[in-house]
This record gives C-alpha cells, structure tokens and sequence, in this order.
C-alpha cells in the first residue's frame, strides 16, 4: 500500500490514537451533525425528485400534454433532472471544501496533538 | 459490408489499442498496477470513470432503445446519470478515505473474517459476469454486422479475442485505455449528434415534431409506456439503475486508486459533467436513428435495437462514419471487457485464492496463475451465457447488473460507514441475500421464462412478473444485513470508531 504514505494526514503517525474519545468529542460530534445537515436534506431531495418521473407516468399522464412546440411537460421534467444533477454537483464540491478543513482539524486538534495525551 | 469499411474498422481498433499502449508507457512510473492510477489528476481519473461507465450498453443499448422505444428508452439515461449523485453524496469520499482496492478490502477496514470477504468476492465475480454478457451480446451484434457472419460465430471470435487481449495484455488495460476511449467516444457522439442536429438546422423542437410521425408508434413514441407498461416494473428498473453504480466494483476502484479524497471528489464532479453531456447526445442518436434509419431496419439488423448508433452512422456519414462508430464501439468494448475480467480474476485470486484457500500463503507466481486459470473461466462463462441473450437489449443487461450490484453491495457498504451496531454475521448475510434474491428472481423473470417461444431462454409462464427485480431484491438486502446483525448480537463499537473517524476525516495513521 505503497499510496498511504503520500497522503498528507499520515506525515505523523500515531500509534496511540483513541478513536472511541475523538468520536464522543463535541468537535467531531458537530462535524458529524454538519455533514447530515448537508448530506440527508439532499440526498432526499433527489430521490424524491428522481422517483417522481418514473411514478407520475406510470400512474398519470398529465406531463403528456404540450409544453414548447411538440416538445411535452416529461422530456422538460427529463432534462430538469439533468440540470438537478449539475447543480447538486456544483453545490456539493462547494461545500464539501468547508468539511475538509474540519475535517482536517480535528486531525491537527485532537489525532496528532490531543489524542496522544490519552 | 464492404471491404472499405472492414479495413477502416481493423485500422481504427488498431491504431486505438495503439495509442492506447502508448499512452500507458508514457506515465507509467512505477511497476505497480495500482498506484499507477494513483497519479492521475482528478480530471484524467473522471475520464477514466466516464470511460468505464459509458460501456456498449450505453452507446448501443440505449441508442437502440430510444430509436424503438422513444422515451421509454431515455429511462436509462436519466437512471445512469442521477446514479452519480448517490455515489457523490454518500459513498465516493468515504470509501476513499478508508483507502483500498478492493470492495472486500474495504469491508476488512471493519471485519477481519474470512466469510465477509468470501461473500464480497462472490458478488465481484457474478456482477463482472453479468455485464460482461452485456458488452458480449453488443460485440457480437457489431461483427455481426460488419462481417456478416453468424451471430454464434460472433460471439465466439469476439470472445476469444478478449480473452486473449486480456490474459497476455490486461496489465496494460489500466486508466489510459478508458481516457482514450472516452475521448473517442464522446467524439463520436458529437460527430453524429451535430449531422443529425444540422438536418434540422439545429431546431431541436423541429426534431421532435418530425419524430412523431418518423415511426410506426406515431405520437405515442414521445410518450411514457411504449416499453414499460408495468408502473412497479418501470419503478423497479429505475431503483435498480440509480443505486447500482453505487455497488459496481469496477467504478468503485477508480476511487481507491486516486491520491485524495479531495481528487476522488473532482473525479466523480469531471464524469458527471462528461456522462451528463453524454446521456443528452443519446437522445438526438436515438431520435436520428428512428428517423435517418428507420425502426424496421434497426429491428432486421439486431432484434434488441443495438445496432441503431452503427446504422444511423452509416446513413448519415457513409462509410467511413460507421467505420469509426463501429471500431470505437469495439475498442469502448474490448477495454470494458478488460476491466471487468480483470476485476473479477482479481476478486476470485487475491480474495478467495489468496486469502481464503491458501490463507495467505499463496506466493505471487501462485495468485499470479490463479487469476489467469479464473480470468479465463469467468470469460468462458460469459461468453455461453451471452449466446443466450442475443435478442436482449443490452442496456437491459446491464440493468441487470446493476440490480445485482444495488442488492449485494450497496446495502454493505453503507451499513459498513454509517450503521455503528453493523457486525460481520449482518455483513455476509446482507451480501448473500441480496445476491441470491437478485439472481433467482431473474431466473423466474419474464426475461428468461416467456410463454412465446424464442423470445426467452425456456417456454413458460414467468413466475415473477418483474423483469428487473430490484424493487424486491434491494429491500431485502438491506433486511438481510439489519436481521443479520440483530440476531447475532456481537459488535465491536471500538472498531466502529475508528472506521467512522477516518471514513470522515481521511485520517489515515493507525489506532491503537
């Protein structure tokens, strides 16, 4: 496994480490209720979102009629899913950049400096 | 077909394998087969995901099913893609950070028994046979075409070839032949979607309007319910392909073999972008085909419409387009192909060779002969099952795949992250039940029992009306793994701890 030692975090490695600590700390107990704030809000959303094409034309056919031309309501719900997912994507990255830098303080707060104290 | 186009199709297959071995020996820095995807940016690895998710089931199958099917066929467009904000939002960055190669590897981070890595092992191997049957029927359909010989012949040569490709080649198959592929791909994709676009003096709703008395379905073809008259089969279909990229292993390595999280991440951003583009031009290749092509001749070509992309190539580009579609379709296959082997030899002589048979003692020249012998089985097995299915879609295959990596895999990995009561008993029976559901509904399944015979594989009544059972075999690999875990009662909350924290934080030193 030559790749984990390029990895930045493992620059000290810790034999000492107690996990069972650092996760009953509130630094990581809030960075863990941060990222589910994010993540399930979401994550339902385009399920949701997803589901509701495939339910709304077995069971209706409302999203038949015309929208633009002979272009209909479904291709436009369709391409809407296509625009969700880049957006989402866009959003995720955005804010997945604020978790590393927790992320990456609790490393330095309790892993490489706390956590050996234990 | 003529001449031209045969010598066109050898020269383009070559001159890709070419390029291809060219490449590899360009960055290759060091002898390790892993880490050399280690070394790719985020941008170069997300083409090499693009170009192992954008199989012949792609390119053909849903070509083939949009031509026929209208917006049915879309359906697996819309599936594949939103399938990437599953893995982005709750599996990428996790299973990253916990670091290794393998699905079974990764369920190590948290058991060490043997039977958990037997039981992921298993569901590696029968997922890459499955799609590999995929990518078989759609090869076979391709040299079908252009050599006019037997579909069994085929199927046959196709599949001897790719044996061969991969057991004196397949260390070579690494992350450049999927870059290379993808970017021919997607050129082709463009070429044909631009000819099709411009006949229409880029007036996408004068596309549509043509298309509505192009077929035989008349204005029916824009609408849901050509194909999937079924609401709980069409739901089924759509749950099976939005949660099985999440549990597919050949996508899931891509991310253990990147330097960070953070690259993992940009990978998965740079193919969503990619396939995105993708999924939109199989629309107008699909429509163009219905068009330009006509269903009767897609449907006289090859029963399950995989010839419509090829064909409409042919009719709007002549020669020389369906030359290029036809051997960037055969070189997108080969290299999926290569993966997929590789994938399931690896599972079967690093994971149930190695480390179950011979307990780790098996020296390298050992596993070395193990994954050929397993290589060459797992081709062998494919290549009878793929007989079988000529007159299947091959986006539908691979649905079924993809329902079998939703039921078996899915449901573990998750557990294994986010579920801190989560135990080794709860880990083989989530993978075995949603293995085994996924795989005797399909054997019940209309797709292999049809009551009109040579539609199928036996004459009968189905005995489950599902054609992709994913609605059922999903839930109950999740049931599976909860009752699994519950009524065996150990846990390791230790344990637990530490695979939270560094899943999380992309710690990655050891505890104590």
């Amino acid at each position: 496994m030559s790749n984990v030692s390029e990895d930045n975090t493992s620059h000290h490695v810790n034999h000492n480490v107690d996990f069972e600590k650092v996760e009953q700390s509130e630094q990581f107990k809030n960075f863990m209720q941060n990222k589910k704030k994010f993540i399930l809000p979401y994550t339902i959303f385009f399920l949701i979102f997803y589901f509701l094409l495939p339910i709304l034309t077995s069971y209706t056919t409302f999203l038949n009629t015309p929208a633009i031309g002979d272009i209909s309501w479904v291709w436009l719900f369709a391409f809407a899913q296509f625009v969700m997912t880049w957006v989402l994507c866009t959003i995720y990255v955005k804010k997945a950049a604020s978790f590393d830098d927790q992320a990456n303080q609790i490393i330095e707060d309790q892993i490489q400096d706390g956590g050996k104290a234990s | 077909m003529s001449p031209t186009v045969i010598v066109l199709f050898l020269a383009i297959v070559s001159l890709t394998l070419v390029i291809t071995y060219w490449a590899s020996k360009q960055t290759q820095t060091t002898g390790d087969f892993y880490t050399a995807g280690g070394g790719l940016t985020g941008f170069q690895n997300g083409l090499a995901i693009s170009g192992d998710y954008l199989s012949a089931a792609s390119f053909l199958g849903i070509a083939g099913s949009i031509a026929l099917y209208g917006f049915d066929g879309f359906f697996y467009s819309i599936g594949f893609l939103i399938a990437y904000l599953v893995v982005l939002f709750l599996v990428a960055e996790p299973l990253r950070n916990l670091g290794k190669y393998t699905i079974a590897d990764m369920l190590n981070a948290r058991f060490d028994a043997k039977k958990v890595r037997g039981a992921a092992a298993l569901s590696t191997i029968t997922i890459s046979i499955f799609y590999m049957i995929a990518q078989l029927v759609g090869a076979g359909a391709l040299i079908q075409l252009l050599f006019d010989i037997p579909y069994t012949v085929a199927v046959l040569i196709v599949g001897v070839m790719m044996t061969i490709y991969v057991l004196f080649g397949g260390m070579i198959a690494t992350s450049w032949v999927q870059i290379v592929k993808a970017v021919l791909l997607m050129a082709g994709m463009l070429i044909i979607s631009f000819l099709v676009l411009w006949h229409f003096n880029f007036n996408i709703g004068a596309m549509f309007s043509e298309v509505k008395t192009a077929t035989s379905h008349g204005a029916d073809y824009l609408n849901p319910g050509l194909q999937y008259t079924e609401p709980l089969g069409t739901i089924s279909l759509m749950l099976a392909l939005v949660l099985g990229t999440a549990g597919l292993p050949h996508i899931l390595m891509r991310f253990f073999t990147v330097k960070d999280a953070k690259t993992a991440r940009k990978s998965v951003v740079t193919a969503t972008w990619i396939i995105g583009v993708f999924y939109v031009l199989t629309l107008f290749l699909g429509f163009g085909a219905a068009i330009f092509v006509g269903d009767a001749t897609i449907v006289e070509a090859n029963p399950g419409g995989n010839m419509a992309a090829p064909l409409l190539a042919e009719a709007l580009g002549g020669e020389f387009l369906f030359a290029f579609i036809a051997a960037v379709a055969f070189a997108t296959i080969l290299a999926v192909v290569a993966g997929l082997v590789l994938s399931g030899a690896s599972a079967f002589a690093h994971d149930l060779y190695g480390q179950i048979i011979k307990k780790g003692t098996a020296s390298d020249r050992q596993q070395m002969l193990a994954a050929r012998y397993a290589a060459f089985a797992v081709s062998v097995l494919a290549i009878v099952l793929s007989l079988f299915a000529q007159y299947l879609n091959v986006a539908f295959l691979v649905s079924l795949a993809f329902c079998i990596a939703a039921s078996a895999n899915l449901p573990v990995i998750l557990y294994t992250v986010y579920w801190k009561r989560f135990n080794t008993t709860g880990a083989v029976t989530a993978i075995l039940t949603g293995l085994f559901t996924a795989l005797i509904l399909v054997s019940m399944s209309p797709s292999v029992f049809s009551p009109v015979e040579g539609e199928a594989l036996f004459v009968g009544e189905p005995i489950f009306p599902l054609t992709n059972p994913a609605l059922v075999s999903v839930p109950l690999g999740f049931l599976g793994g909860y009752l699994g875990t519950i009524f065996s009662g150990q846990t390791d909350v230790k344990r637990y701890a530490e695979v939270k924290i560094k899943a999380n934080t992309g710690y990655r030193g050891t505890g104590s």
